[in-house]
């Protein structure tokens, strides 16, 4: 049986580019580039996401330029531009 | 900008679905709003993409052809007046008249806080579940899921047969209770196909009851868990770890709007009717009763709001869903061990960093929230309130606006946009 061709995209995460099958979430492209880390706490421990359903706010970051995005809610798209507070 | 119709439906999973097709199938001008980027909910996440749902396929195909529309990444924040909405999208805000409304807003895992549970790696059951079906790269890392009821094994199967090395699934519930809560499933057949065929799924994984998550421990990601394997200690070297606890509803918009909830659900009449008039409830609002009860109750809702009558067959569907709520809730009550994890410096609010200790000497959620920020972070509780329920007793209290952390701007009326053409009704 012939795969099913999966579009892919290119986007940016802390300046690295990274590419990604086409409907990949944000939150989920986060563990390619290192420790699955999205911002840090009060105290500078890392976090990730967490609840994967935009509830609890964990795993937000800076894409595009606008700030406390949720990530898990968030489709990677061509040339995305994420940063995390980490 | 500004929007308005004869119904609002709060939330597009299936609940949500269901009564917008019905509705609008009736000739109302329904508008669903929905956080995520497309229809289906937290449940048929990702369908309407890929289509491999056959139920899902349905309905998202009848909610196309109904007339309805959809605005995607809608949050409501307020509720300033009754038969008005304000909601943001994106970076844009929005109001949006309404003449009833139905809440459809899901149900969230329960998370219960234990050493180690902040470390990235660590993530609800469902919330990895989900991950791996947006695409988290699974293959060959090693899972460890700790939970219960049936979206545990529908958790595990996913990440196995994405590949993942699923090391152990964890189920909290005593093995009587859980066995008993299996062979209660042949009085509902669905069920018991959707059982047989995780099973079918998870031949060769490791599957244990009376069994949970004791420490996540790492530096700066999860490395290890230790575990209590019924009644022995464990330490699985891991990749992810999946923990969490059941569902527990989203009820903070129906505190908005002053419904009335009683044992942790909206109370409603046959109409699913709440009661603040013209705002229904459907789904995981009523108590946590999965896919099934979410279809009945919204086409329940949707046919109410429409003025049509609600036939008996849906009423005793609605009845016989119950039974099986009631039967999942027992099963997926936390068992007391899963509340003394958590140490005096395990964080029980993840938002605002408040630890356990800080939490001494207060006698409820009020309290807890006006000496030690307890919840009142960027995710106002949603987290940390069910957690407090659960080891404390806390009751949540009243929600206040905006109940998402907002812009400013999202909080006034938005100015007057050209009139779009309106459905006379």
């Amino acid at each position: 049986m012939p795969e099913p061709r999966v579009k892919a995209l290119t986007l940016r995460i802390n300046g690295r580019a990274f590419t990604v099958p086409a409907g990949t979430s944000v939150a989920a492209a986060l563990a390619l580039a290192g420790d699955f880390v999205s911002r840090s706490d009060l105290g500078g421990r890392p976090r990730g996401p967490l609840c994967g359903m935009g509830v609890c706010f964990e795993c937000r970051a800076t894409v595009d330029g606008v700030p406390e995005v949720l990530t898990c809610l968030t489709p990677c798209r061509e040339d995305l531009e994420v940063v995390t507070d980490a | 900008m500004r929007e308005a119709c004869d119904l609002v439906v709060i939330g597009a999973g299936p609940g949500g679905l269901a009564a917008a097709c019905r509705a609008a199938e009736a000739g109302l001008d329904v508008l669903v709003l929905d956080a995520q980027p497309e229809p289906g909910g937290q449940v048929w996440r990702g369908e309407a993409r890929k289509g491999t749902n056959r139920l899902a396929r349905r309905w998202l195909s009848r909610f196309a052809a109904s007339g309805a529309r959809f605005r995607p990444g809608a949050r409501v924040v307020a509720a300033p007046e009754p038969g008005l909405l304000l909601v943001e999208e994106g970076p844009s805000s929005l109001a949006v008249r309404y003449g009833r409304l139905v809440l459809a807003t899901g149900a969230r895992e329960r998370f219960l806080p234990f050493p180690g549970w902040t470390l990235p790696g660590v993530l609800g059951v469902s919330g990895l579940q989900v991950l791996v079906k947006d695409g988290l790269p699974i293959r060959d890392r090693r899972v460890v899921l700790a939970g219960t009821g049936p979206l545990l094994l529908a958790a595990a199967a996913t990440i196995h047969a994405h590949g993942g090395e699923v090391l152990l699934v964890a189920e909290q519930a005593p093995a009587a209770r859980h066995w008993g809560f299996a062979l209660q499933l042949w009085r509902y057949p669905d069920k018991l196909i959707q059982g047989a065929v995780l099973s079918a799924g998870l031949a060769g994984v490791r599957t244990a009851t009376e069994s949970w998550v004791l420490e996540a421990r790492g530096e700066r990601r999860l490395e290890s868990v230790r575990m209590s394997v019924g009644g022995r200690e464990e330490e699985l070297a891991c990749d992810y770890l999946g923990a969490a606890w059941g569902l527990v509803p989203n009820l903070e918009l129906a505190r908005l709007f002053g419904c009335e909830v009683s044992r942790g659900a909206v109370v409603v009449d046959d109409r699913m009717e709440t009661r603040v008039p013209r705002i229904h409830a459907v789904g995981e609002l009523l108590g946590i009763g999965g896919v099934d009860q979410a279809l009945v109750t919204g086409e329940m809702a949707g046919l109410a709001a429409s003025e049509q009558p609600v036939p008996d067959a849906l009423v005793s569907a609605w009845r016989r869903v119950r039974v099986f709520a009631e039967a999942l809730a027992r099963h997926d009550a936390p068992r007391p061990e899963l509340r003394r994890l958590a140490t005096p410096q395990t964080l029980l609010c993840r938002c605002e960093d408040v630890p356990l200790s800080a939490l001494e000497g207060c006698r409820d959620l009020r309290e807890a929230r006006l000496y030690a920020r307890l919840g009142m972070g960027s995710c106002q509780g949603r987290t940390c309130g069910a957690a407090a329920e659960a080891l404390f007793g806390w009751a949540a209290e009243d929600v206040r606006p905006p109940c998402l952390p907002a812009r400013i701007g999202s909080l006034r009326l938005p100015p007057e946009t050209p009139p779009t053409p309106k459905r006379a009704s």
